[in-house]
């Protein structure tokens, strides 16, 4: 606000010499300290990326470890209490900390570069968002090293998660953190909603927009609607476990199937929470590397938003074997069933798209064309698994444990890796290198292939999930001792990207603005973006903006001496107002720190839940004291739009 | 003191080295598409029908796919017609997994219709309890009564359909006899229902497929199925009180039993154990297993156990017997006694 009582006269970025001061309008704070402030959506989305991805190795070395104590049957390498704490942290990292968060974090990062703005709605809620999931993490990996993690699963079923049968604090961590993270994705979601909706450059109609943008406003309205559910479920589990409410336990009037119900209608949305924004990055790497628009762009989006209505009709599909009534469990084999419907839809909307292309087959390519193969075969061990009979066989064994990895690696990480080459350039300024990207590609493909093919036999030869151990005579043993080493085979492809992209930015592989000659607008920002995104925000006139042969046009009249964004309208994308983002601040991290107190403090002493209230509200009145200067201001009358919008 | 913790040492270690010696019991199929029930025989007839049609649809999609792509190669890439790609879309994208699934989801719904229907009137009714990480089971007359009570072995007549009546003591666990039937949990709280009819005599292995907490993963059982006559001669020798001590030795180890306390745990039918947190006993030695089927029913075994239970499954519940040598043998030849 300096900035503007020291100049007389407003500037804009459309003047000469506006762009070092728009440069320091936009700038985050260098330094450690300066690194608590950050509320630019690019280091946030990026700080989400690089943290989920952590996260993702670490759940991976869980798995390896669960698979190491597989290897053999009545192997002794670890205790079945540790199993059980690295299981369940397994699962709890890779859905909570890896999958979302990663989603979230392309989305942060890459939604307002394709919409054309600056910045996202609610900057200081985003970086608040941030520190919550990291200070969530943290603090589970610092229970699983205290030999303290949740040991329940990642479901915790009731009533082995009650009291009486977990009486450690391990279920205590997992319920509180899952509160906890879940405040993350929600914020996440809204502010994603607010900016796909209210931020879209001028003229970017909502048939407009980037399919990427449609499949993160799907999956922002999923959480929505999903992650409340789990919230309370793990709240009414909290209250059970303090307080001795009788919400889940029979003998008190409760019932263990209400956590059943509750944790599946987050629990299935989740998975295409995860999913759907993958959708979205297959559709967009299909279509630049076609160089040709996606197919379909109608029946594509319909067929994500489909996805995500009739995935909130599915959470039985988990219950089958719980002995509800047969008839009232045929709706939800129809509606699982019915998935194959939108995502057929999907398939072949790409495979018109790419038929008779001259396709340059990059590593974010053959990422995709693993995601056809691996998802394909996860859709149709889904549909089986969607027939109540033989979901009695294959429940809670290897065979789901082969379907859900199909599922979520094939139609996940997959395509978040092709992202992730895709996108790097963007996001670094250098590209990733082809040759380690090719090997990591085809170690991770051939090794999960190899190891979640079998275990489909596994599931099928009677091999129930969750277990520590298994006997000798049972004959599970040489597919184990195979699938052990098919982990190893598919976590050194990984590693092998790891490598590949710690490693690139010392190699001068300078990527330029557009590498991949893509048409959606996060191209035509340099690479890496400076601080403003856009030297000037563009007007829209297609879907392909960057594949027209006329150059940009560019909105005038905004002030490069703070930080302004263009406010349109919901539908149409005519502009409506400016809008003028927050800057810098420490509010959200001391906000963090406070709500996670508060949280933590719960577990240990219920009153100390009280004080963390009352200290976030001083926080809450810190990031909300007014200093807003240009209340005061006068509308310009040159024509320019409204200023001071609220 | 010392002498007592010594011995004690010498006897979990004896039982300790006799358990390591001998290999495991049973090398038992508990593979869901070796089918021995017309109930498990359906499942497999559909998981069969469904491998194949995905295994088709799975192929054909990657056939398109390489095709749409080979066709890219050439020196003149082509782009498919509006009209062709929304034929495409329409035809392989919809109509054909609109009619797969509804194939599929009339079958599944047909058995599944069959599957969870009432079991025929004659049928044999059992109540199956799910503990910590054991298997009750009840043998229950036409008017609901327990007539006799044993653990982790069911035994099932051959002609006769079995009708389970599943309840858990504490969390939920789940019964699954992959080749008899699909799993049915165990919910505090409920009473679920599962029957199935054996196809002939064997023997069948199943396991607790609900995460039920430290040893989930050893919560086996046995499904024994038998001619009715011998069934029936097996019952009846179930629902009889233990026999009673009938030499120094056997009435010895009784004495152990009592003095150890664990009758507080374990029921003895014709004694004063009456516990209910473990095991019932009256046939212990009837069983071919210990520890809900991890190992054999053997001496050695049954020494090794007792001596030290959390040293074959950690965290189980049985605590460990301060015992003799001596005090060890004759318990064990009362137990073994239990016929």
């Amino acid at each position: 606000m300096k900035n503007h009582s020291q100049t007389e006269q407003a500037m804009f970025d459309d003047q000469e010499g506006s762009e070092p001061i728009l440069d320091k309008t936009w700038l985050s704070p260098p330094g450690f300290f300066g690194w608590f402030t950050h509320v630019n959506q690019r280091q946030i989305g990026f700080r989400f990326v690089v943290t989920s991805l952590i996260f993702f190795a670490l759940g991976g070395l869980l798995a390896l470890l669960m698979r190491l104590q597989l290897v053999q049957p009545e192997n002794t390498l670890m205790g079945a209490d540790f199993y059980h704490q690295i299981m369940t942290m397994h699962g709890t990292t890779m859905m909570f900390f890896f999958a979302v968060p990663a989603m979230e974090g392309l989305g942060i990062y890459l939604v307002p570069l394709m919409l054309g703005t600056r910045d996202m709605s609610f900057p200081r809620l985003n970086a608040f968002g941030y520190y919550v999931y990291l200070i969530a993490g943290i603090t589970l990996y610092i229970a699983l090293f205290l030999g303290m993690a949740p040991d329940t699963g990642w479901f915790s079923y009731v009533p082995l998660a009650g009291i009486d049968y977990s009486p450690g604090q391990g279920v205590s961590f997992w319920t509180t953190m899952i509160t906890f993270i879940e405040i993350s994705a929600l914020t996440a979601a809204v502010e994603l909603i607010v900016t796909i909706l209210k931020q879209r450059a001028p003229g970017m109609t909502l048939d407009r927009m980037p399919i990427f943008v449609w499949s993160i406003l799907v999956m922002s309205f999923m959480i929505v609607f999903a992650m409340p559910t789990v919230m309370v479920g793990s709240v009414l589990l909290a209250l059970d476990r303090t307080f001795e409410t009788q919400f889940f336990v029979a003998a008190g009037g409760g019932d263990p199937l209400l956590w059943q119900h509750l944790f599946w209608f987050f629990g299935h949305p989740e998975v295409y929470i995860i999913v759907v924004p993958a959708l979205g990055i297959v559709s967009t790497v299909i279509s630049t590397f076609c160089q040709r628009e996606v197919f379909g762009y109608t029946a594509v989006v319909l067929s994500m938003v489909t996805i995500g209505f009739v995935s909130f009709g599915l959470w039985v599909h988990h219950m089958f074997t719980t002995g509800l009534p047969h008839l009232g469990l045929s709706f939800f084999t129809a509606a699982s069933a019915m998935i194959a419907i939108p995502s057929g839809v999907q398939i072949f909307c790409w495979i018109a798209t790419l038929w008779g292309a001259k396709i340059k087959f990059n590593t974010p390519m053959l990422f995709i064309m693993g995601f056809f193969a691996v998802f394909v075969i996860g859709g149709l061990t889904g549909v089986m698994a969607a027939s109540i009979p033989f979901d009695m066989q294959a429940h809670d064994s290897y065979f789901v444990v082969a379907h859900l990895h199909y599922v979520l690696i094939g139609g996940a990480v997959l395509p978040f890796f092709a992202g992730l080459y895709y996108w790097y350039p963007k996001m670094t300024g250098s590209m990733l290198s082809e040759r380690l990207g090719r090997w990591s590609f085809w170690l991770i493909f051939i090794g999960l292939n190899l190891t979640f093919f079998p275990m489909h036999q596994l599931g099928l030869d009677g091999m129930p999930r969750r277990v520590y151990t298994y006997l000798h005579n049972m004959g599970w043993g040489e597919i184990n001792f195979f699938v052990t080493c098919a982990a190893f085979l598919m976590a050194f492809g990984f590693l092998l990207t790891f490598i590949n992209a710690l490693i690139s930015p010392y190699q001068s592989r300078s990527a330029g603005n557009n590498p991949w000659h893509a048409d959606t607008l996060e191209w035509w920002a340099e690479s890496p973006p400076r601080n403003f995104n856009f030297r000037h925000l563009p007007v829209i006139n297609s879907r392909t903006p960057l594949w027209q042969k006329a150059p940009l046009q560019k909105v005038t009249g905004i002030r490069a001496d703070r930080r302004e964004i263009i406010i349109t309208t919901l539908l149409d994308a005519k502009p409506q107002g400016v809008c003028i983002m927050p800057t810098p601040t420490y509010w959200p991290f001391i906000l963090a720190l406070t709500v996670g107190f508060g949280f933590l403090g719960f577990m240990f002493k219920p009153i100390l839940f009280v004080v963390g209230f009352f200290l976030s509200f001083f926080a809450i009145v810190g990031w909300l004291w007014p200093a807003r200067p240009w209340l005061h201001e006068q509308p310009p009358e040159d024509g320019h739009p409204v200023r001071g919008l609220q | 003191m010392n002498l007592g913790i010594k011995l004690r040492d010498k006897a979990i270690y004896i039982g300790m080295l006799l358990t390591v010696n001998f290999p495991m019991a049973y090398a038992q199929s508990q593979s869901a598409i070796q089918p021995a029930s017309d109930q498990a025989r359906g499942i497999s007839y559909i998981w069969w029908s469904m491998f194949w049609v995905a295994l088709i649809v799975f192929v054909a999609v990657m056939i398109l796919l390489a095709w749409g792509l080979w066709r890219g190669k050439s020196n003149n890439p082509s782009q498919l017609s509006y009209l062709a790609s929304r034929n495409l879309v329409i035809i392989a994208g919809i109509a054909v997994p609109l009619i797969t699934v509804i194939c599929l989801v009339g079958g599944s719904l047909f058995l599944g219709r069959s599957l969870s229907q009432q079991s025929p009137d004659n049928a044999l009714e059992v109540r199956v309890t799910g503990w910590m990480w054991w298997w009750q089971i009840e043998y229950l007359d036409d008017n609901g009564n327990t007539i006799a009570t044993t653990a982790n072995e069911l035994h099932v007549p051959v002609d006769r359909p079995v009708m389970l009546y599943l309840e858990s003591g504490d969390v939920i666990h789940s019964f699954w006899v992959p080749q008899l039937h699909g799993k049915t949990d165990l919910i505090p709280g409920r009473t679920n229902t599962s029957w199935f009819q054996v196809d002939g005599p064997g023997a069948f292995r199943g396991q607790c497929a609900e995460f039920c907490g430290l040893q989930h993963a050893l919560m086996g059982f046995l499904v024994v199925s038998e001619p009715k006559a011998k069934f029936d001669a097996w019952l009846a020798n179930q629902q009889a009180p233990a026999p009673s001590p009938s030499d120094s030795k056997t009435l010895a180890g009784q004495q152990v039993f009592f003095e150890s306390g664990c009758q507080q745990c374990h029921t003895i039918r014709g004694t004063e154990a009456r516990g209910t947190a473990g095991p019932d006993l009256t046939h212990l030695a009837s069983r071919q297993s210990i520890a809900s089927v991890t190992r054999k029913n053997s001496r050695a075994h049954l020494g090794g156990w007792v001596a030290d239970p959390n040293g074959i499954k950690p965290g189980a519940k049985m605590p460990m017997a301060q015992l003799s040598p001596k005090q060890l043998s004759n318990l064990l030849d009362y137990l073994q006694s239990l016929q």
